[in-house]
């Protein structure tokens, strides 16, 4: 009973977490690049929303202006990467760090900033979960919508290609470099995106939100592709279905949590299912595949000493 | 079309796996040409296609195409002038794009591209009937994954990618080595009337001494970094395998060191 009674708000929470999930899904998926700026700009999205709805500016435009700023952000790791040379996880993980001072100088030195829900008019909030479910679900197909248009023109495919292939982008004209810096602004504008909904729906902004947002988006990624990729694999079921990981997770998550674990304990959960995930193909391959040929010591084919012994 | 001056690079240069790769080679392909390229393991012929598309900079001389100095030119910028098979047949393809966008991607090689349809329905048609020239029932599964294909299927598709838009350039890096000997023959043969149909100027690596004379008007041997052997015309057509292993024990001082060109 209390489950159900918990059911309306997971959805909400699981649509906004499906949605960063998305962003992810961009950096992780498309662009092939494991992208942990996210968990800092999951955070910038709600701080700049929270601060900019209490200088009284419009909820669409505060969440607009979150996503140019996780863009930056994302951008800001490209170049690290592209243009400096940085392996690209590093690149991410010192952005997240330069994020922690930015978002705290966004929040005035504060570590938490309220959101009033009478004096703004919010897109979202927990007191209107049906509203809220509403709400999401509109920004969430908008911003489907938009990503299914952008990544079947021409720009869009070769970001396609970059990840997929970029030896053979690169002899095909494609700009590389650029196309992943573009493709980190688009995946981490969406992440904020996302975090300024997050603290419209919270109704706060704290300088903790979003950590591990990685990792939830990460599960709600494999969640989501486990379902639809056995449907069908085009590029807007894959979106649908990693939406429907982040509900899945929030749904799991309440359940758990009504089960009496404390949620600090969750982040636990939610590395052991990511692990898991990222472990199958591996021990698939590993221990279950059929044996093959087996290949004298020293000679084996270029797979040799990675290091697992 | 394309002119070589005094080209040098050095792999890790200071350490122990220091390599001079490519040892001032000096190379003039006329418009049209079709120039054949063997030499054994390590001569350094993917290296020299390498430096004309422009995968890294060369620590000396120059590179032209088309009397544009393209030296400092980015990879992604060069590869308008040039069409590129590469020697691994799942290098030249995205696997996990269908064949249409992976033919509409390589259409716009060279051309800005914009936020319009990226495949548009009249291309459809149009690779439809390209895709038919393969003969390899590629026509009917526009919308198959490439990685679904097969290395023979994969490794003529980016021939098909790689000679649209007529480059100035087509390189092809052993681009038959990986398939069975019957699908190689196919891509070959395709090869041959692609280049003949555009007149493309082509560059093609092969192992195969049989076939670096039965193709092109012209043939080059590379040895230790430069070019040792450079024929055209009759004096090529007449060329024997035997001619040119004793070309390569003259230029070297040693027996051509690969099986796999002699046999086969
Ligand atoms: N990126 C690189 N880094 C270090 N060494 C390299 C690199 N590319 C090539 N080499 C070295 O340069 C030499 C020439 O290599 P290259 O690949 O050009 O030979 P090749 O003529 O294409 O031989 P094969 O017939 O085996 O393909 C080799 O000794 C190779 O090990
Ligand atoms: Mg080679």
């Amino acid at each position: 009973m209390a489950f159900l009674y918990a059911l309306p708000g997971a959805v909400a929470e699981g649509l906004i977490w499906g949605l960063m999930a998305i962003g992810v899904y961009i950096s992780y998926k498309i662009l092939d690049i494991a992208d942990l700026t996210v968990d800092g700009s999951i955070c910038t999205g709600a701080c700049v929303c929270a601060v900019l709805l209490g200088a009284g500016v419009p909820a669409w435009l505060s969440i607009l202006i979150a996503f140019a700023a996780g863009a930056l952000a994302g951008v800001v790791t490209g170049l690290l990467h592209t243009a400096l040379g940085i392996p690209s996880i590093l690149a991410g993980i010192l952005t997240q760090l330069m994020l922690y001072s930015v978002n705290l100088l966004i929040l005035g030195g504060k570590s938490l900033v309220a959101i009033d829900p009478r004096a703004n008019q919010l897109l979202l909030h927990m007191s209107n979960n049906p509203g809220a479910i509403l709400s999401a679900g509109i920004i969430v197909a908008v911003v489907i919508a938009v990503l299914y248009l952008f990544f079947y023109t021409e720009v869009g495919l070769t970001l396609k290609s970059t990840g997929d292939n970029p030896d053979m982008s690169r002899a095909q004209g494609v700009n590389v470099k650029f196309n992943q810096v573009l493709g980190l602004g688009i995946a981490n504008g969406i992440v904020a995106l996302a975090g300024a909904l997050l603290a419209q729906y919270k109704g706060s902004a704290n300088i903790n939100d979003g950590r591990g947002a990685i990792v939830i988006g990460l599960a709600a990624i494999f969640i989501g592709l486990s379902v639809s990729m056995k449907i069908k694999p085009n590029f807007v079921v894959s979106l649908i279905g990693v939406i429907g990981g982040g509900i899945v997770y929030y749904i799991v998550y309440n359940f758990v949590i009504l089960l009496g674990l404390k949620t600090d304990y969750l982040k636990m959960l939610s590395a052991i299912i990511v692990a898991l995930f990222l472990a199958v193909p591996y021990l698939q391959e590993e221990y279950f595949s059929k044996p093959k040929v087996p290949h004298p010591h020293g000679a084996a084919s270029g797979k040799g000493d990675d290091g697992h012994a | 079309m394309l002119k070589i001056t005094d080209l040098h690079k050095t792999f890790n240069p200071g350490t122990i796996n220091e390599k001079t790769a490519l040892d001032g080679l000096n190379l003039h392909l006329k418009d049209g040409d079709f120039v054949t390229v063997i030499g054994g393991n390590g001569a350094g012929k993917s290296t020299l296609q390498n430096a004309i598309a422009g995968v890294w900079k060369p620590d000396y001389g120059t590179i032209e195409i088309d009397g544009v100095d393209v030296t400092h030119m980015p990879e992604h910028q060069r590869a308008a002038f040039l069409g590129r098979v590469f020697q691994d047949p799942m290098k030249g393809t995205a696997p996990d794009m269908e064949i249409v966008e992976n033919l509409a991607i390589a259409a716009r090689r060279g051309k800005k591209r914009k936020l319009v349809w990226g495949v548009r329905k009249a291309e459809r048609e149009e690779y439809k009937r390209l895709l038919e020239t393969l003969d390899l029932g590629l026509e009917n599964r526009l919308t198959t994954k490439v990685g679904l294909l097969s290395g023979g299927q994969r490794q003529a598709l980016t021939l098909l990618m790689a000679s649209m838009n007529k480059p100035k350039l087509l390189m092809l890096d052993e681009h038959t080595a990986a398939l069975d000997p019957k699908t190689a023959a196919k891509v070959l043969e395709i090869t041959d009337r692609i280049v003949t149909e555009n007149k493309l100027t082509t560059l093609m690596i092969t192992h195969n001494m049989k076939d670096a004379i039965a193709h092109g008007n012209r043939l080059i041997m590379m040895y230790d970094g430069h070019i040792v052997v450079d024929v055209e015309g009759e004096e090529k057509k007449k060329l024997t395998v035997e001619d040119l292993l004793n070309m390569f024990v003259q230029a070297s001082g040693k027996e051509f060191a690969s099986d796999r060109a002699i046999l086969s």
